[in-house]
């Protein structure tokens, strides 16, 4: 009956002997040399193991993630615990399902929905930032092509850049007369120094080697532009974009404050008027999201156009 | 060997110097340089680094205008680069974001756009590739392929654009050494079936006389002037094996290393 020695197991697989243990020892070594490969005889095991295996992976590198967010809200939670004016974690994410549950209702102009105020501080940016591109980014070609440009207007831009864009907002109420058109200039003003700078770097920057090329096959202006001058310029480009609308999703929340209207910073202003401390932390965890995203989101761009040069 | 006294003039240098302005004053790289060069000729330019010959070359491309002299191409005055002399660069200089196809096509239409349609540009875009055998690699972006391959594309698109005269920059300088003589074996190829005249910088001695009707030997600078220039009588086709033990190969050799490190060490320092 029991044919299978101690030393023969050994020499078996495991899950043979599981299943087969009454097979005498030449078959079982028959079929340990003619079963196919482990992924094919295992395979519920070995789709259990990758799966273990991604886990390992994923909770290795969420973990980090995760403590630091359970880290914040844990000291949060301590700070609010004796009684602060601050609101605890529990009581703010109260008054988030009620926020969030309807974030798009209209009560007059002064009263609407969160998803309204961040969507009319994110079209104010996008106007503001596509101006600054329009303006920014053919300029930032020019000085980079130009040197007697790049001579005339980087004092200018150096003088310009380190002012605070909130000292441009007067400016704009006195010229523009209204609040809104107002907190665009202060965007269009914030974002167009990175988009220009990073352009006639990227122009500047373009290999020798290239503009070599261009002048052996003798291209037209119109081919080294599109077939080398913009290519080339473009990952330079991005960056400057996304670091305008970082700026410029900084800068929308302050201009907003003081200007009034529709919008996430008026809304955090009007909340503290309306002592609802609970929301301006909501609004902060929003700003926070909605930044992140751009940001990723024009990395993600970049990243397609970024070509490696080896 | 016959080439030198045949043949149209192609290129003509006539006391040719080039100085660059630095802040130490005026730099002399080259001086009196006088050289002819025929229709289908193969001539390499020699010497140790710093001792201007990427300078003649870029002289001749046009990419640099020289301080003295004339430079003719083709009876023509040289005042400024063009397709009629394409060069291929050292570390290639192919376009990342376009892909081989499109790299030389790019040349193709400047050259040839205004005379011929579509699909004649795109047929000469395809042979050009294919005579460098890059037929399966048509659209391969650069960084797709190996050094070896790129600079066979680099050849591909000068060759493409049918240049009076082809220039070349140290063009295997940067390739292991299997790979460059996997490609001098078909440049040899590809300049005996178009007969391109053709210039090429090199600092490899063995590179030169394998290539070479001539070799222009240059002192080295500052202020550098042509030393000398060797004749390579090899018939072709030459076969690199069979060249090894051939006693012409051989004195050839000896000549330039004998210029190179007997005559002009000591002034190189």
């Amino acid at each position: 009956m029991h044919a299978i020695t101690v030393d023969d197991l050994g020499s078996v697989p495991p899950a043979a002997t599981r299943t087969a243990p009454k097979i005498p020892t030449a078959v079982v070594a028959n079929i340990a040399q003619a079963a196919p490969p482990p992924a094919a005889a295992g395979a519920p095991g070995q789709n259990w193991l990758r799966l273990r295996l991604w886990m390992r992976k994923v909770i290795r590198e969420m973990a980090p993630v995760l403590l630091g967010i359970l880290l914040l809200v844990g000291f949060w939670h301590l700070a609010t615990l004796k009684g602060s004016s601050l609101p605890g974690p529990l009581k703010t994410w109260e008054a988030a399902e009620k926020l969030f549950a309807d974030p798009f209702y209209r009560n007059g102009p002064n009263d609407q929905g969160i998803g309204w105020n961040v969507l009319s501080s994110l079209k104010r940016v996008a106007v503001g930032f596509g101006i600054a591109a329009l303006v920014g980014i053919p300029a930032g070609f020019m000085i980079g092509r130009f040197k007697f440009l790049a001579g005339m207007l980087n004092p200018l831009i150096s003088l310009l850049r380190p002012v605070s864009p909130l000292a441009w907002l007067p400016i704009g109420l006195l010229v523009f007369h209204k609040a809104d058109p107002a907190a665009t200039w202060t965007i269009f003003i914030c974002s167009i120094w990175p988009m220009i700078l990073n352009t006639a770097q990227g122009v500047q920057r373009i290999p020798q080697d290239y503009l070599n090329v261009a002048r052996v096959l003798n291209l037209s202006e119109w081919k080294v532009f599109t077939k080398i001058l913009f290519p080339a310029v473009l990952p330079y480009m991005l960056t400057g974009i996304r670091l305008s609308i970082g700026t410029a999703w900084l800068v929308i929340v302050a201009a907003e404050m003081l200007t009034g209207g529709v919008g996430i910073g008026f809304w955090v202003w009007d909340e503290w008027n309306n002592l609802k401390v609970e929301h301006i932390i909501i609004a902060i965890f929003v700003i926070g999201i909605v930044g992140l995203l751009l940001e990723q989101a024009l990395i993600l761009i970049a990243r397609r156009f970024t070509h490696d040069n080896a | 060997m016959t080439t030198n006294t045949a043949g149209r003039k192609i290129l003509q240098i006539e006391n040719a110097a080039m100085a660059f302005d630095t802040k130490q004053g005026r730099y002399w790289a080259l001086r009196d340089i006088d050289l002819t060069i025929r229709e289908g000729e193969f001539v390499t330019l020699i010497g140790h680094s710093g001792c201007g010959k990427s300078t003649l070359l870029n002289l001749i491309a046009g990419l640099t205008l020289p301080t003295a002299g004339l430079l003719l191409c083709d009876g023509r005055e040289i005042g400024g680069p063009g397709p009629e002399r394409a060069v291929v660069f050292q570390n290639h200089s192919l376009l990342p974001w376009l892909t081989c196809f499109d790299n030389v096509y790019l040349g193709v239409e400047r050259v040839f756009g205004r005379k011929e349609g579509t699909p004649k540009l795109k047929k000469r875009t395809e042979d050009a590739l294919a005579l460098v055998g890059l037929t399966h690699a048509l659209t391969k972006f650069p960084n797709e392929l190996s050094g070896g391959m790129k600079q066979r594309v680099g050849i591909a698109r000068a060759l493409a654009m049918q240049p009076k005269i082809l220039l070349m920059d140290e063009p295997f300088g940067a390739l292991d050494a299997l790979t460059r003589a996997n490609l001098q074996d078909e440049l040899m190829r590809i300049v005996a079936e178009t007969g391109a005249t053709t210039v090429m910088v090199t600092h490899d001695v063995d590179e030169a006389v394998l290539l070479s009707d001539r070799v222009v030997m240059l002192t080295n600078g500052p202020a550098a002037v042509i030393g000398e220039i060797l004749e390579v009588g090899l018939p072709r086709p030459r076969q690199r094996l069979a060249l090894a033990h051939d006693p012409v190969y051989t004195e050839c050799r000896a000549a330039i290393l004998e210029f190179l490190y007997h005559k002009q060490l000591k002034q190189a320092a």
